[in-house]
């Protein structure tokens, strides 16, 4: 494998693949957001 | 909603739902994780400037990718419906589009389920190799008993048939299991599994040898494929794919969320899981390509086969013959494409499945049972006999290339250019999510709508002035456009018939003027919102 064809792996791996731990870490920290309207509660769907 | 007439306007339809927001992630990740992820995207990345491609690839899921991901999100989430009933809640006009997109789902679940049963077969076969002598003339001619191209046989093949029969009942005992206890199961248990079995494979592949020059291969970089316009479509085109847009199964996945659920952050774990796990099975297809050129003593640009069915039932089988623990080898890829398959095919079906339950007040059950059937015998007509192969890849062309383009465009359309929802969708992903779509975000999506535009013109004119691979004019006429109209006659038929529900006694929530808009569509808004200033 060429160095660039390295390069270039790692890079595209730390992009999307870091992507991925990015938006997970993102969501995790904050699952849902506080700040809603009031309003939109679900009536339960029995099964 | 009959049964509680009493209910108050904040009170809301009855609505299955996903058990929490971990469920929906992995289940709209399993539907885009398909056989696309494993046998497209390593053949394009390839064939399109190598690791060059990397860049117009991460633009285009930047771009294209995540912005319409979050419009029918947005669509399918607030207006809270099968892709047929939340168009029809966009623009009064829209049901239309909605129903494109179930026709084309269906078409799609018709021979997607013939891929998966042949996966089925493989799995077994790979435990007794019998593939192992001539993977090409076992693949057509001993399992598929491949007939005339350009012809039609009903002469059924039982070593299809059966697999075909027992992915149809297995997909319809999931999809009648309802979202919750069915389609969500599937996932949780089947995108681990498959991950997990997939890090296995591709640990596997890269300690044979000729594995650093397989990946080299599909990582050197040829810059100057940057300067080639169709490189950059081809990398647009494989994350629109990839990523299950426009086939309505993410409107009718949103629908199932809780309405107080965050919308956007979660939709960016789908649209880089989708891609982290291409861009892995990238690595192991070419890991494995490269071992195959070791052992023929070539290298991978001597290869035949390096994409599409092919790949799957021909190349690899090869490779599994000359590798050392191939049986074990072969067992995990083969099941792999199994559960990547069939956690995007319930999606597909439960895109008409809903909409059939929406509009004629079916139970879920029902629901599944109606597509079910009557796909389960045209697929097996089809898809069951000595013609399927050609069938498959005609359909394909027209459902798949044209079709989903132009089911994407008239979405846009109908909910930003004639719907005029752009700022009402902006701003109830706003309010909901942790994370702003952006001001950049409308802008993007306008400009996706004029390249698909673009690449839709281009491929019907190369379908109407070339024909497709080699087949005669009325076989291309019969079953390539004879889809196209289908798609079409499902599209403008169906906005005709009544719906058995009440679906007008709905509230959009937030209301327009919780999102600063005027109550009326259309009208000229001057005031800012701050979803934070409004709760």
């Amino acid at each position: 494998m060429t160095a660039d064809a390295l390069v270039l792996m790692l890079v595209s791996i730390v992009l999307i693949w870091g992507g991925l731990v990015a938006s997970i870490a993102y969501v995790a920290r904050r699952p849902e957001n506080d700040h809603m309207p009031e309003g939109g509660e679900d009536t339960r769907v029995p099964d | 909603m009959a049964e509680h007439p009493e209910a108050a306007p904040h009170t809301h339809e009855k609505r299955e739902h996903w058990s929490g927001q971990t469920a929906f992630i992995l289940a709209a990740i399993g539907s885009a994780v398909g056989l696309g992820n494993i046998w497209r995207f390593p053949g394009q990345a390839y064939e399109h400037g190598g690791g060059a491609f990397m860049i117009p690839y991460l633009v285009a899921l930047v771009t294209a990718g995540v912005p319409i991901l979050f419009l029918e999100n947005a669509i399918g989430h607030r207006f809270r419906g099968s892709a047929p009933l939340a168009m029809r809640r966009v623009h009064r006009n829209a049901e239309g589009v909605g129903w494109l997109h179930v026709a084309i789902c269906f078409v799609i679940g018709l021979y997607y389920t013939a891929i998966i049963a042949w996966a089925v077969s493989y799995f077994f076969f790979s435990f007794g190799q019998s593939y192992a002598d001539d993977p090409a003339g076992f693949f057509t001619g001993e399992y598929l008993q491949l007939g005339e191209a350009g012809t039609v046989s009903l002469s059924f093949v039982p070593q299809v048939l059966i697999p075909l029969v027992a992915v149809w009942v297995v997909t319809i005992v999931i999809l009648a299991l309802g979202i919750h206890k069915g389609v969500e199961r599937l996932n949780i248990i089947g995108i681990p599994v498959l991950v997990a079995t997939f890090l296995v494979i591709v640990v596997r592949a890269l300690l044979l040898d000729g594995a650093a020059d397989g990946v080299g291969a599909l990582f050197t970089p040829d810059f100057a494929a940057l300067t080639d316009p169709q490189v950059w479509i081809a990398a647009y085109g494989q994350i629109f794919f990839s990523l299950s847009l426009a086939y309505g199964i993410m409107i009718t996945y949103a629908s199932y969320r809780r309405r107080r659920s965050n919308i956007t952050a979660p939709g960016m774990v789908v649209a880089f899981g989708n891609s982290s796990f291409e861009l892995l099975a990238g690595i192991g297809v070419f890991a494995t390509l490269g071992f195959l050129a070791h052992q023929q003593g070539t290298t991978v640009a001597g290869l035949d086969n390096l994409a599409g069915p092919f790949l799957s039932f021909v190349t690899f089988p090869a490779v599994i013959a000359e590798m050392p623990g191939g049986a074990f080898f072969g067992a995990l890829f083969f099941g792999s494409l199994v559960l990547a398959g069939l956690t995007s095919l319930v999606s597909v079906l439960q895109v008409i499945s809903a909409a059939l339950q929406d509009k004629f007040g079916l139970h879920p059950r029902g629901g599944a049972v109606a597509v079910g059937v009557v796909s389960a015998v045209l697929s097996i007509i089809g898809f069951g006999t000595t013609t399927g192969l050609y069938l498959l890849d005609t359909v394909d062309q027209w459902s798949n290339q044209l079709g989903i383009v132009a089911g994407a465009i008239t979405m846009i359309a109908a909910a930003l250019w004639f719907g005029r929802r752009g700022h009402e969708l902006e701003r109830h992903l706003a309010a909901v999510s942790t994370m702003r779509p952006g001001r950049y975000w409308l802008w993007l999506v306008n400009a996706v709508a004029l390249l698909l535009i673009y690449m839709f013109a281009e491929k019907a004119v190369s379908l109407i002035r070339d024909g497709y691979g080699g087949y005669p004019g009325w076989y291309l006429a019969v079953f390539g456009w004879g889809t196209a109209a289908f798609l079409l006659a499902v599209a403008l038929l169906m906005p005709l018939m009544r719906w058995r529900r009440d679906i007008d006694r709905f509230h959009a929530w937030p209301s327009r003027e919780q999102l600063a808009l005027p109550a009326e569509v259309g009208e000229r808004h001057t005031e800012d919102y701050d979803p934070r200033g409004r709760t």
